[in-house]
């Protein structure tokens, strides 16, 4: 096959560009190593450092930016950068087939692999979620980034979690009006986190920079979504309540998300144990952020949701670590921002209210049209996958696999390549170097 | 007095046509199943309701169990449809093959129809070109077997069988214990367990692992479902590692790629090279799969005897136990004959006349056969 000869091996092969990701990079590759990062976006950065390309213009006369540092690191040190490339499977030990720009099939060989994957939102099903104008809150932002006008639309954030605070200042600098910011955990339930980022500064200087931005827009702690509603197909407004009152609010555009999910697939992949989580699952990693397979390390949100200043800790303590050089003067900071990512687990623990949301004609699976009561009526995930086709989508159970998880305590999918959906013939290249050359 | 005439361990599609067929003629029945019912092999394989000419026996049985497939009225969740099969000839070698397996068919009263390379073409425009032509089955079926299996169960049920979740660890002597410590008896007790040996090893069934490839939806891309003459080589050899060309039209315009048969591996693993040559083996014959998006890669472990032909009725030869009963070693061809091997096996238990012979497929036949100590020495 025309692919045959496309192996690259690396010395260490981190796949992720977000923050974890280049920051493992950069110590690695600092401290003499080959260094290969693989990350599926078009530019570096991952989620909250997603390449904006209507700002790209203005920033050049504006300080560096940590995104830009981290870039500019990341070159400095040597690595080598393959954008638009996704890891999809792991056929053997050392090895990973990946798509390239969607269409070419590459296999990398490596010593050492860092997983840093990243998490993705976690959308639960109330009756309304999936008509049009109701969007993933990360994925709303990821769209005004990519240039799509939020100017003058009436925006409902609802949902949990910090990213919520985030995508709700973001909105409100690209033009929208945010109407509402809803989040579910209770005012008194967000204390202890709030005291706690009045000790560490960069937060509090991220949360002051948000409360700013956010200031004049309707703040509801303790209320959540019931329902999205629609005029003549088209998005109305958005019904919450806070368990005793119910309230329609006016709005043109629904951001929804209730906090994240590990992207655990590929380290699951790879054969790394797990931990099951309340929506999905973890990898285990030690103090080293070594995982229990020889040979591949894993940092950054698929350890656990902890946030920025943890995926950076996590990289560098990898990154050192894999080129042989000591890491502990990191590991008491990694410690805290673990425990940072506890209390945020608290904080934005599910209420069980949130479990029953979905009416009956409530679509669960969006790839395949299963609606809550043909699942509801299945004994387990195995169940409802063979009989009402939840989660055998191009998805995968990416998306309504946790929704399950937390809506009946199913246990998640199991994992099988590839992880993405690729073409035929990148399945036919990768595997054929099997013959020639393994 | 017993509290059940018969107690069915598996409720794979086997197990639950059998509860079903056992049930309905007025049989107390029990069903005991470890895991999600169709949850096993059952779960894995491609659903082609197809009549396959590789011995006697087999043509009798598939076509007899393809009729009974026939008459079924489904509920929509199966899926059941009749694309039909077309056999492909790549050269004329193979296209002299086509007319001999017409008249076999024929005299088996199983409709077909001889496609010139034109004819083939057109039926099948993403078909490479070059190939010499094919034979169409019309009456041969596509479905969904896990809720094929699904419905049969919920048939057995209304008929009166009593589904009993749990592990059986023992079976035989008019009983089953169940690993919580339960205790059912019965007159009889099957064994449909799929591939899962663990209640009699002396059954003589070699696990042959399959690889598929489920994609996204390309409705219309392909209308019948597609397999190369040259499957019956492969899926005829005792021996060694094979591919072929096989590929289902879904009901949801999602594309089905097999297929493969490979000896000595139990693990649900992968195999990257049998994979390799099983897509090009399918690039070859339809050369646009190759952009074709995949979601899906899985295997699947067929439970195969030494003729090929699957284990049904008394255990004797195998076993001293006279209450015990098989319905095993389907081998690719568990779904299709699932409605004929319950039947038979009904007719056999409640001493009714039979429209076609058991005598082939009774586990005797196996007695001391080589596959059965090899395995579970
Ligand atoms: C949708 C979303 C929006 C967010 N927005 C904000 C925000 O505005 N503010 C904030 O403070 N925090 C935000 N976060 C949280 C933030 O991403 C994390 O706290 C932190 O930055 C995580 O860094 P990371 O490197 O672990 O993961 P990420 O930044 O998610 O990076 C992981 C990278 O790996 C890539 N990847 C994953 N799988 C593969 C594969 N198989 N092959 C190749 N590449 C792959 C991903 O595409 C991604 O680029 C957001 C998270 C999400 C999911
Ligand atoms: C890749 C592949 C493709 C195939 N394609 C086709 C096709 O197109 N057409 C066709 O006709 N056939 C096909 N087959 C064959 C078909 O899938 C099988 O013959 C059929 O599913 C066998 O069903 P079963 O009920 O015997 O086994 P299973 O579905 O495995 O059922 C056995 C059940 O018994 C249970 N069990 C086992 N032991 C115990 C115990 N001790 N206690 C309680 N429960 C127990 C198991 O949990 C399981 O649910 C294919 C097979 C494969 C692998």
């Amino acid at each position: 096959m025309s692919a045959a000869n496309d192996i690259t091996h690396a010395d260490v092969l981190v796949v992720g560009a977000g923050p974890a990701g280049l920051a493992a990079a950069t110590a690695a590759a600092r401290h003499g190593c080959d260094v290969h990062v693989l990350d599926d976006n078009l530019a570096p950065g991952g989620q909250i450092w997603r390449a904006s390309s209507v700002a790209a213009n203005t920033q050049s006369t504006q300080p560096m930016s940590s995104r830009e540092k981290a870039i500019a690191a990341l070159h400095a040190s040597g690595a080598t950068l393959h954008c638009a490339t996704r890891v999809f499977a792991a056929p053997a030990n050392n090895v990973v087939d990946v798509l390239e720009q969607d269409e070419h099939g590459l296999r990398y060989t490596y010593r050492t692999l860092i997983v840093a994957t990243g998490a993705r939102e976690l959308m639960l099903p109330f009756p309304g979620w999936t008509l049009p104008g109701v969007l993933g809150a990360g994925g709303l932002q990821a769209l005004v980034r990519a240039g799509y006008s939020v100017a003058g639309k009436r925006v409902a954030v609802v949902g949990t979690g910090p990213l919520l605070i985030a995508v709700a200042a973001h909105l409100q600098e690209a033009g929208a009006r945010v109407v509402l910011l809803a989040e579910q955990a209770g005012l008194r339930t967000m204390l202890p986190l709030a005291a706690s980022m009045l000790l560490r500064f960069t937060k509090l200087r991220q949360g002051l920079h948000y409360a700013a931005r956010l200031r004049g827009t309707p703040v509801r702690m303790g209320w959540w979504p019931v329902e999205a509603i629609a005029d003549r197909g088209v998005l109305a407004g958005v019904r919450i309540t806070n368990g005793s009152e119910t309230r329609t609010i006016d709005c043109d555009l629904v951001a929804t998300g209730f906090h994240l999910v590990p992207n655990s697939e590929l380290a699951e992949l790879l054969g790394c144990a797990l931990a099951a989580t309340p929506v999905g699952r973890r990898v285990l990693v030690d103090t080293y952020q070594r995982t229990t397979r020889a040979d591949v390390f894993c940092v950054g949100e698929p350890t656990g949701i902890a946030g920025l200043d943890a995926a950076l800790l996590q990289g560098e303590i990898a990154g050192l670590t894999a080129a042989g050089q000591p890491s502990t003067h990191l590991h008491a900071r990694a410690a805290a921002e673990r425990a940072f990512g506890k209390m945020l687990d608290r904080t934005f623990r599910l209420r069980k209210a949130l479990r029953t949301l979905a009416a009956e004609d409530t679509i669960l699976c969006r790839c395949e049209d299963a609606s809550f009561a043909q699942v509801k009526a299945c004994a387990g995930w195995t169940e409802a996958k063979l009989q009402t086709r939840c989660g055998m989508g191009p998805c995968q159970g990416r998306i309504c696999g946790p929704a399950t998880r937390v809506v009946f305590g199913w246990e998640p999918a199991s994992v099988r390549p590839p992880l993405v959906p690729v073409p035929l013939h990148a399945l036919i290249s990768s595997t054929s170097h099997h013959e020639e050359n393994l | 007095m017993h509290r059940y005439d018969l107690i069915i361990v598996g409720a794979g599609i086997i197990g639950a046509a059998v509860a079903r067929e056992c049930a309905r003629s007025g049989l107390r029945v029990a069903i005991v199943e470890a895991g999600t019912p169709g949850g096993g092999i059952t779960a894995a394989g491609m659903g082609h309701v197809v009549v396959m000419d590789d011995s006697p026996a087999q043509l009798a049985l598939t076509a007899f169990s393809r009729g009974l497939w026939r008459e079924e009225s489904f509920p929509v969740s199966v899926e059941y449809a009749s694309p039909g099969t077309i056999w492909i000839a790549a050269d004329e070698e193979e296209m002299a093959e086509v007319f001999t397996k017409k008249e076999t068919y024929a005299r088996a009263g199983v409709h077909s129809q001889v496609l010139s390379a034109p004819a083939l073409a057109a039926l099948e425009p993403n078909l490479r070109a070059g190939l010499a032509g094919g034979l169409l089955v019309p009456e041969d079926g596509v479905m969904y077997p896990p809720a094929a299996a699904a419905y049969f169960l919920r048939q057995a049920k209304e008929w009166g069988a009593e589904m009993i979740a749990g592990r059986a660890a023992r079976a035989g002597e008019g009983s089953v214990s169940l690993d919580g410590g339960l205790r059912l008896t019965a007159r009889f007790v099957l064994l449909a367990t799929g591939m899962d040996c663990a209640l009699l090893p002396a059954m003589p069934l070699r696990m042959r692992k399959g690889h598929l490839v489920i994609t996204d939806r390309y409705p219309g891309f392909v209308s019948h479902q597609l397999v190369e003459l040259g499957y019956l080589k492969s899926a005829h050899k005792v021996a060694g590692d094979s591919v072929a060309f096989n590929v289902q039209p879904r009901q949801t315009g999602q594309l089905l790629i097999g297929s493969s048969r490979q000896y000595g591996s139990d693990t649900v693993a992968i195999n990257q090279e049998i994979l390799t040559r099983m897509l090009q083996r399918a690039e070859h014959y339809m050369p646009g799969l190759g952009a074709v998006s995949a979601l899906r890669i899985w295997t699947g472990f067929r439970a195969a005897t030494e003729d090929k032909l699957p284990l049904l009725g008394p255990a004797e030869g195998l076993s001293d136990d006279p209450t015990l009963w098989l319905a095993v070693g389907f081998e690719g061809l568990g779904y299709t004959h699932a409605p004929g091997a319950a039947r038979l096996l009904a007719d056999r238990l409640l001493g009714r006349a039979s429209a076609m012979e058991l005598e082939p497929f009774l586990p005797a036949r196996l007695k001391g056969s080589a596959a059965g100590k090899a395995l579970h020495a």
